[in-house]
């Protein structure tokens, strides 16, 4: 069994990503959640998170993240809030920012929520509506502005693919017009129902390379007043992403109905039984359980990886990614030049080019509760 | 950007400086982040506290430490601190 009997320097959890809840108001194709998330429609209590957070904090961790789903749709936030604060974490709301209203912005604040992050889908209000399958553009940018007005720090999120990675200067100029402190231009990354729309949202090459140079030279631009990350496309990169920095070293996600999860669709990943915090403690979970300690280090790794000199880097990327592509956890992950499945990371390319360029595009599945059943 | 020698310098306000148990460690917080920081920077983020001066920032950590001559070193940190955006002045 890969790693779970050898004794290795286990690091203790530093992230903690919360999903409150897989209910959304949103629709949006790219959405990382599990296609089947009505299957798992169990929602932990507040006392379980609030055990939960007590646990991952007297641990190690500091960095907490409300998630989901849409997180404001569970009426125990401003209470886990508070929990947290107590506790010593800097908290993170990534929201829509739909149903936030000026009052509950307060209310957070007062809770002791240091930071909110809002996602926009594009620049321009048809395009937004028609992605979050909901009109909420008027509403984002409102909130938005609310967010500052009540000197929370703003990080705009815009997640990026081919139908709005025209509109890069557009989105560049809104986030700075909106006051934002940090702008993350996050493109898609081919998990959950994004990988199902591939076709429909993977750019071409030429336009990556245009929109990149667009933000490059605008993070020069506004330095000193609002940061940009930009979360690179593996895809078209040759070396693969070290996931979540090391599989069981920094981060700790538990989805909405309590499993906790060592990267984001681990879940699905076969033979893990990846662990539920109703049953065990945080502790015991990144300790001991089989799921955390299956990829930990590199023992399990195959060829390329083992004999790779730069293993200790990206840890053979994402598990998940290379499970979903080659159907072999164990492999490297294909966005690697070096791995020998590589062609699969092309075919993708060229099938998303290919669709790109035709007459009759398929239409975007939207992840919405109806569509889910299908995948249940 | 550099520091203004006649005003005063704060920790910012979008970031929290606190102490981990765990890490044995003070740490800056933001978004999404963290920053470790060695004794020697914990102490001078902890007197930009709104009511010093470059100048007076190094004269109390001198005094505090009882050593000379830290001038150069502090205010290269706070250099770089604000350009992080961990301080802030008026």
């Amino acid at each position: 069994m890969a790693g779970s009997n050898n004794p290795k320097t286990i690091t203790p959890p530093r992230w903690l990503l919360a999903e409150l809840t897989y209910k959304c108001p949103l629709q949006c194709p790219y959405c990382s959640n599990p296609l089947d998330y009505t299957k798992h429609s169990n929602e932990l209590s507040t006392e379980d998170w609030k055990r939960v957070l007590s646990q991952a904090r007297k641990m190690g961790a500091v960095q907490l993240g409300f998630s989901g789903g849409e997180p404001l749709t569970r009426q125990d936030l401003p209470e886990l809030c508070a929990h947290a604060r107590q506790l010593g974490y800097y908290s993170n709301l990534i929201t829509s920012g739909y149903g936030l209203t000026e009052e509950k912005i307060i209310q957070l604040k007062a809770a002791g929520l240091d930071h909110i992050q809002v996602s926009i889908q594009a620049s321009t209000q048809e395009l937004n509506d028609h992605l979050a399958g909901t009109e909420s553009y008027q509403t984002k940018k409102e909130v938005a502005h609310l967010v500052k007005k009540h000197g929370y720090p703003m990080v705009l999120c815009v997640v990026i693919h081919r139908e709005n990675i025209h509109q890069m200067p557009e989105i560049l100029a809104m986030a700075e017009e909106l006051g934002a402190d940090y702008l993350e231009l996050a493109n898609t990354q081919y998990y959950g129902w994004a990988h199902e729309n591939r076709d429909l949202l993977l750019p071409t090459k030429e336009q990556f390379e245009e929109a990149e140079a667009i933000a490059q030279a605008y993070k020069k631009k506004v330095e000193g007043k609002m940061k940009i990350y930009y979360v690179i496309p593996d895809f078209y990169e040759d070396r693969p992403k070290a996931c979540m920095n090391g599989w069981g070293t920094t981060f700790l996600t538990i989805a909405p109905d309590g499993v906790a999860l060592p990267c984001h669709s681990a879940r699905d990943l076969p033979g893990l039984d990846c662990p539920n915090v109703t049953d065990f403690s945080i502790e015991q979970i990144w300790n001991e359980s089989k799921a955390f300690n299956f990829f930990r280090g590199n023992d399990w790794m195959k060829e390329p990886c083992h004999s790779c000199d730069e293993k200790e880097k990206d840890m053979g990327g994402c598990r998940c990614q290379a499970y979903m592509l080659t159907g072999d956890m164990y492999s490297t992950d294909p966005v690697c030049s070096k791995s020998p499945d590589r062609h699969v990371v092309k075919e993708a390319l060229d099938s998303a080019r290919k669709s790109a360029l035709s007459d009759d595009e398929q239409p975007l599945i939207f992840r919405n509760s109806k569509n889910s059943k299908k995948y249940s | 950007m550099t520091i203004n020698p006649e005003l005063t310098i704060s920790f910012s306000p979008m970031h929290r400086l606190q102490w981990e148990e765990a890490q044995q460690k003070d740490v800056i917080l933001y978004p999404e982040g963290m920053v470790e920081l060695n004794q020697s920077s914990a102490e001078i983020l902890k007197h930009c506290d709104g009511s010093r001066t470059l100048d007076q920032i190094v004269t109390a950590l001198e005094e505090k430490f009882s050593t000379s001559g830290l001038k150069n070193d502090i205010s290269s940190f706070l250099e770089d601190a604000l350009k992080n955006g961990w301080i802030e002045q008026p």
